[in-house]
């Protein structure tokens, strides 16, 4: 894992101090709300529904286990005993006191985390995929280059107050687990037929109220030009993009009504410019990053069998792992989605088995997924069993992943100042009647999404499923949309029709499931089967 | 019935005007009428209130009911975590916001 040097400390550090200094003065009526606001939202602080949300970036998801620790006890300390993991990775303490949050940022200081740039119209954290440096096909481990964005993004004067936010998401093979292509820029790290590693730039990608699928605007960047082709990206959406309204601001608007073709010109006219300027980290930085992602010392010919004499635990072996490059190792996913539970809601005390975990039997790391669960990326598998124990006596052993009860749900109207509409019980009875109807493995992979409001931190737009939360003149009302996608086959859902009820919604999930049922042929997934035959049926199905 | 609502400055707790300062519990939130703005603009200039804003409520037989369902999920808290609302030990609280 990457360790802070004396710089980034010193960042750090220095920005608590300093939001420290600004929170007081707040207390203290030196600075209006409308002029500590834009102060706090660079701290990831926000005002919501119930009281100030603090949400802390967790660098391409990858956590130590005392970093785990730590959010653990900002959780006891300064919140009620729980955090939400979110879908970029990051997690959220909903009930902080602004007397606090210096405190909090200390804390987090002390074990290399911060809340900078989580919020405003900036470069936020850097995702990844949660399998990276573990995954057998990745050409690289994208996590050094993820984390060289990282540097070069944090506190850029430039692209401190872009047109709006901006995200970014780095990956290394051509499974897509990170949305790549539904972010401002999702960059893959490819090699050529020669053999030289670069990375393929898709620039305008996005959900929200306008989705877009980001085109390719470049096949291969050479790696040591990464940082400046990122450069001329924002230099000509920071240059173009809309200012005078907020929801044409995002890039994809900006590459949709240039023209994917005439973006790329600007680009490539600004880059070749960038490049005589020389601004591209020295090759020794990254050299330097990459010493802090090598494998960790894997057991040369550990087992590569697991005993799955205990068929519950198959069940969880078959269902929550993901194969490792090492042979006799396992990534291990631990569903934060157990039946009826709050989709990515971990308790303090979860947090810490999860630590242990990690430190016991996983090298020392973990991993936030985009899905709100949590990876152990190395786990031996002759250690996976004793895993499994641990976490089913603590309720995290549900054997889920990717399955119907796997739900995606932003925080909803129970949480969220924007949302129109819970998510959460929505999310919570949809795992409840599937499990109960016992048709959630029959299902098979069923990827679920709700997002309580169009802005769509739910990432309702890419679920094979997808619910969308409305307010309809003062009253909760869900649309239902089918055959999104973010994996490499990215695809966005479309609306089946009128909206449902909160109880409308479940049972039209569990109709537009039985269609698949009906209809799927060998190896389809709910997926395959609706782009086979399209939306008629799951029409005709739902309102007849 | 116009009532006000905002956050506590330090703890950002959710707080109603109850007519002569403000408090935690929605069924005390007392009638501004007219005075919405002028009780806003004292109060957030003096730090009693963070964000302040005016609502429409009507008083019912259980207590003040908001007109949109947001503000009666302020007014309680997380429908999903009844332990962390006002009423936990009301199991009907949760309903009655829906």
């Amino acid at each position: 894992m990457y360790q802070y040097d004396q710089y980034d400390q010193a960042m750090v550090d220095a920005r608590v101090a300093e939001f420290r200094d600004q929170c007081q003065r707040r207390i203290d009526g030196k600075l209006t709300e409308e002029q500590f606001k834009p102060l706090r939202l660079m701290n990831g602080l926000y005002l919501q529904l119930h009281a100030y949300m603090l949400r802390v970036a967790i660098p391409y998801g990858t956590l130590s286990g005392r970093q785990m620790r730590a959010l653990a006890d900002i959780a006891d300390k300064f919140d009620r005993k729980y955090g939400h993991f979110t879908t970029r990775q990051n997690i959220q303490y909903n009930w902080i006191k602004l007397e606090d949050a210096g405190d909090i940022l200390a804390e987090l200081a002390k074990v290399e985390m911060h809340a900078i740039q989580t919020s405003g119209n900036c470069i936020r954290n850097i995702s990844s995929d949660h399998f990276a440096g573990a995954a057998a096909d990745e050409v690289t481990d994208p996590r050094p280059y993820a984390e060289l964005l990282r540097q070069w993004s944090s506190f850029h004067p430039e692209f401190s107050y872009l047109p709006r936010k901006f995200k970014f998401a780095v990956i290394a093979s051509d499974t897509d687990r990170a949305a790549m292509r539904l972010h401002d820029i999702g960059i893959q790290i490819v090699r050529n037929e020669a053999g030289e590693l670069g990375a393929a730039f898709y620039v305008g990608g996005g959900m929200g109220r306008t989705p877009m699928i980001a085109p390719c605007i470049r096949q291969f960047v050479p790696l040591d030009q990464l940082i400046t082709y990122s450069e001329a990206c924002l230099r000509v959406y920071n240059r173009y993009g809309r200012r005078d309204n907020k929801y044409k601001a995002r890039i994809k608007i900006l590459v949709h009504e240039l023209g994917a073709e005439e973006y790329t010109r600007q680009v490539e006219a600004e880059f070749a410019h960038l490049l005589e300027q020389g601004i591209e980290p020295p090759f020794a930085e990254l050299a330097r990053i990459r010493t802090f992602f090598e494998d960790p010392a894997f057991e040369a010919g550990a087992a590569d069998e697991l005993d799955r004499s205990d068929p519950d635990f198959a069940v969880w072996a078959d269902r929550n792992t993901h194969p490792h490059k090492q042979a006799g190792y396992l990534s291990a996913v631990i569903s934060l989605k157990p039946v009826g539970g709050i989709p990515g809601d971990a308790t303090a005390d979860q947090m810490r088995l999860m630590a242990q975990l990690a430190e016991d039997y996983s090298f020392d790391e973990c991993r936030v997924i985009h899905t709100q669960n949590i990876v152990l990326p190395h786990v031996r598998k002759a250690d996976l069993y004793a895993v499994w124990q641990k976490l089913e006596a603590s309720g995290l052993g549900t054997p889920n992943l990717d399955q119907v009860g796997d739900i995606i749900a932003c925080p909803g109207l129970d949480y969220c100042s924007l949302a129109n509409a819970r998510s959460i019980p929505v999310a919570q009875r949809i795992s409840e009647r599937f499990a109960a109807n016992g048709k959630g493995e029959t299902l098979g992979e069923l990827k679920l999404k709700i997002s309580g409001c169009i802005n769509a931190c739910g990432h309702h737009h890419a679920g094979h499923i997808g619910i969308l939360g409305v307010d309809k003149k003062g009253v909760e009302n869900y649309q239902l949309l089918l055959g999104g996608s973010e994996a490499e086959d990215t695809s966005l859902g479309k609306i089946t029709g009128p909206g449902f009820s909160e109880d409308g919604i479940v049972d039209a999930v569990e109709t537009a499931a039985d269609v698949y049922l009906a209809q799927r042929q060998d190896g389809e997934r709910f997926l395959d089967t609706y782009r086979r035959i399209g939306m008629e049926p799951f029409k005709e199905a739902l309102y007849g | 019935m116009n009532i006000l609502t905002g956050n506590d400055l330090k703890t950002g707790a959710v707080i109603w005007w109850d007519g002569a300062g403000w408090s935690l519990h929605l069924d005390d939130a007392a009638d501004a009428g007219d005075d919405a703005a002028a009780i806003i603009a004292r109060e957030e200039a003096a730090r009693r209130v963070n964000a302040p804003y005016a609502i429409n409520a009507e008083r019912t037989g259980s207590g003040v009911r908001p007109a949109h369902i947001k503000d009666r999920i302020r007014g309680l808290g997380p429908t999903v975590r009844p332990d962390l609302t006002l009423k936990p030990e009301d199991p009907q609280a949760v309903h009655e916001v829906i």
